[in-house]
């Protein structure tokens, strides 16, 4: 039964290998990768159905018991998270033959997806701090494959800092791996979490606490470390865009809950002012990026920004209503933004450049596109009833009951900006005069994967009282952090 | 001997982001690289130091060596070693497509 835990690692990853045998055979390659994303995803979902029925899974590779082995914890947070990144993976998947050139696919594109996607779970599931930062390795890995897909002078630029930017924050992962062994003994997380109590310095703790979120504010691009993440994020292919937008940042704000709920959180007076600051100038800065540019894939790429803000707000906030409001967010951004990227992509794709200046009238030709852009900016933005709302309306209750009133308005001021920044495409690109030199494109493959995340999102949204309670167990049991490590030190 | 070897990593970490910090592309590269280096350096010394000892806990033998330094420091030496190799072959093509190795010229316009 435990075996489940690692099954949303080792799926994607015999696919990725399986799909580089056929990079010629372009049409086995498709059918293969969409045949095994919907197995993954039938496979996640089983996974998460018993978690939250019969507890945490706790996989001990070799059967070394706790402390001493290689663990993998599949507990309420990692499992939603995985099954999110398989259900907008299914998307990605499934509109790539469309949006990526033959050529590229045939350069693998398939294997580093899948690759990416094995990363991602991994470090979602992994219950130990040195293969959270092998797992960090494999995602970039495949996203290094990713980003330079194509290789055109500005795309190969843009990578290199992409590159150069996560190899330093890595290399820092692996110095404060080290201060923490030296410290306290062990790298499994449960064994740090119950150590770090013990210890007499509660100095050093403080340092490898802020040395650590450093790091994995660099990976989720958090003010002031964002300046890397806007323009490598749009030089790839728009579902590598999809992929990295949705997935990457969000590795590294799980990072940041995971570690702040279970090993930093008896001292919580301190970061949570740091959170609360950091938190409020993501939201700021994020929007002022996307309200400064007329590139409508940057425009998206700023706003991942103020999102990874409100998730870190919850976190501040560190009570029931907050912390469930941060995953709830976290849920719904992921799906959103993978949806947002692709549909900009689709627009780029169809007006045959990402300037705003440039386009208009795309609603004679291309009125479901349209709309569904109008329903994501409202998803977006958490106009009731859809997603963002609710995760919104936890996250400022939340906040509320930690009486952060500036972080409220900060976080309510910055919501009108992105509707704005995310309406500004609307009218610009779909209102007005009709545009002769665009031709029909033939959209349907384009916009049923883009609708299947939408309905998701939507369902997020309109279907609350079904999907709030498990949102809610899982802050309950962040709040805990006995149940964590008790599920896998098993005392 | 810990002394020592902590203050090798310090120096081996103010020379790579010396050199990280250069306009050049390939001594930012090199510069990576002394601080994979000094990383690896730093997780061994925290494992302490001890010469002569078996890694296995026995019956009788009070002073033994820790082995997991060692398992990290290896799968770091790899990852580090991988993506190295990934950094400089990206560097090539980037200096051969932007026809310049100078990071100032490589900023990107401003107003895309």
């Amino acid at each position: 039964m435990s075996n489940f835990a690692v099954m949303p690692i080792i799926i994607p990853l015999l696919a990725g290998i399986l799909v580089a045998f056929f990079h010629k055979k372009l049409h086995i390659a498709r059918f293969l990768s969409k045949l095994f994303i919907i197995i993954s995803f039938a496979i996640t979902s089983y996974m998460t159905y018993i978690v939250f029925t019969t507890g945490n899974l706790v996989l001990e590779t070799g059967s070394w018991p706790a402390p001493y082995g290689i663990i993998f914890v599949a507990d309420p947070l990692s499992s939603v998270l995985v099954l999110t990144t398989n259900v907008l993976s299914v998307a990605c998947l499934f509109i790539a033959p469309k949006l990526v050139s033959d050529e590229k696919e045939s350069y693998f594109f398939y294997t580093f997806a899948f690759l990416l996607i094995s990363g991602v779970s991994g470090a979602f599931l992994t219950g130990d701090l040195f293969n959270l930062f092998v797992f960090f390795e494999v995602l970039l890995m495949a996203s290094y494959g990713l980003i330079v897909l194509g290789g055109n002078k500005i795309q190969l630029r843009e990578s290199l800092k992409y590159v150069l930017i996560n190899l330093f924050s890595s290399v820092v992962f692996v110095t404060t791996v080290a201060f923490i062994y030296a410290v306290v003994g062990t790298v499994n997380m449960a064994h740090i979490a119950e150590r770090v109590q013990e210890v007499e310095q509660q100095g050093i703790l403080t340092t490898i606490a802020i040395v650590l979120f450093f790091v994995f504010a660099t990976k989720a691009a958090l003010f002031p470390l964002y300046y890397w993440m806007p323009r490598s994020y749009i030089v790839p292919n728009p579902v590598v865009s999809a992929l990295f937008g949705a997935l990457l940042t969000k590795v590294g704000i799980y990072s940041i809950i995971r570690i702040y709920t279970l090993i930093f959180n008896v001292e919580v007076s301190y970061t949570k002012q740091l959170f609360l600051i950091i938190a409020a100038l993501s939201m700021i800065f994020g929007v002022i990026g996307a309200l400064s540019t007329s590139n409508i894939k940057l425009i998206i790429a700023y706003n991942v920004i103020p999102s990874i803000g409100l998730i870190l707000l919850g976190l501040a906030a560190f009570n029931t209503a907050g912390i469930s409001g941060s995953v709830y967010y976290l849920v719904h951004d992921m799906i959103i933004k993978a949806a947002l990227f692709l549909i900009v992509g689709v627009i780029a794709y169809i007006a045959g450049t990402a300037n705003l200046k440039e386009m208009g009238g795309l609603i004679h030709q291309y009125p479901a596109l349209g709309w569904i852009l109008f329903i994501s900016a409202f998803v977006l933005a958490g106009i009731p009833p859809f997603s963002g709302f609710i995760g919104k309306l936890l996250l400022l209750q939340g906040a509320f009951e930690g009486e952060h009133i500036l972080s409220i308005i900060i976080a309510l001021l910055s919501s009108l900006l992105i509707l704005y920044s995310v309406m500004k495409i609307f009218i610009q690109g779909f209102w007005g005069e009709k545009n002769e030199r665009i031709e029909r494109k033939p959209l349907a493959g384009h916009v049923v994967p883009i609708g299947f995340l939408i309905f998701f999102s939507i369902f997020l949204g309109v279907a609350a009282q079904f999907v709030y309670p498990y949102i809610d167990v899982t802050a309950t049991y962040l709040l805990d952090p006995e149940l964590y490590i008790n599920s896998v030190l098993k005392e | 001997m810990e002394f020592i070897i902590s203050i090798l990593a310090g120096i081996l970490f103010a020379a790579g982001i010396y050199n990280i910090l250069q306009k050049q592309l390939l001594r930012i590269a090199i510069g990576t690289g002394l601080i994979s280096h000094a990383a690896h350096l730093f997780i061994l010394t925290m494992g302490k130091l001890k010469r002569g000892q078996p890694p296995i806990i026995q019956e009788g033998i009070t002073q033994y060596t820790d082995p997991l330094p060692h398992a990290l420091i290896l799968t770091s030496i790899v990852i580090s070693f991988g993506v190295t190799s990934v950094v400089l072959v990206l560097a090539y093509r980037t200096v051969n497509e932007n026809a310049t190795d100078n990071m100032e010229q490589l900023r990107g316009s401003e107003h895309e």
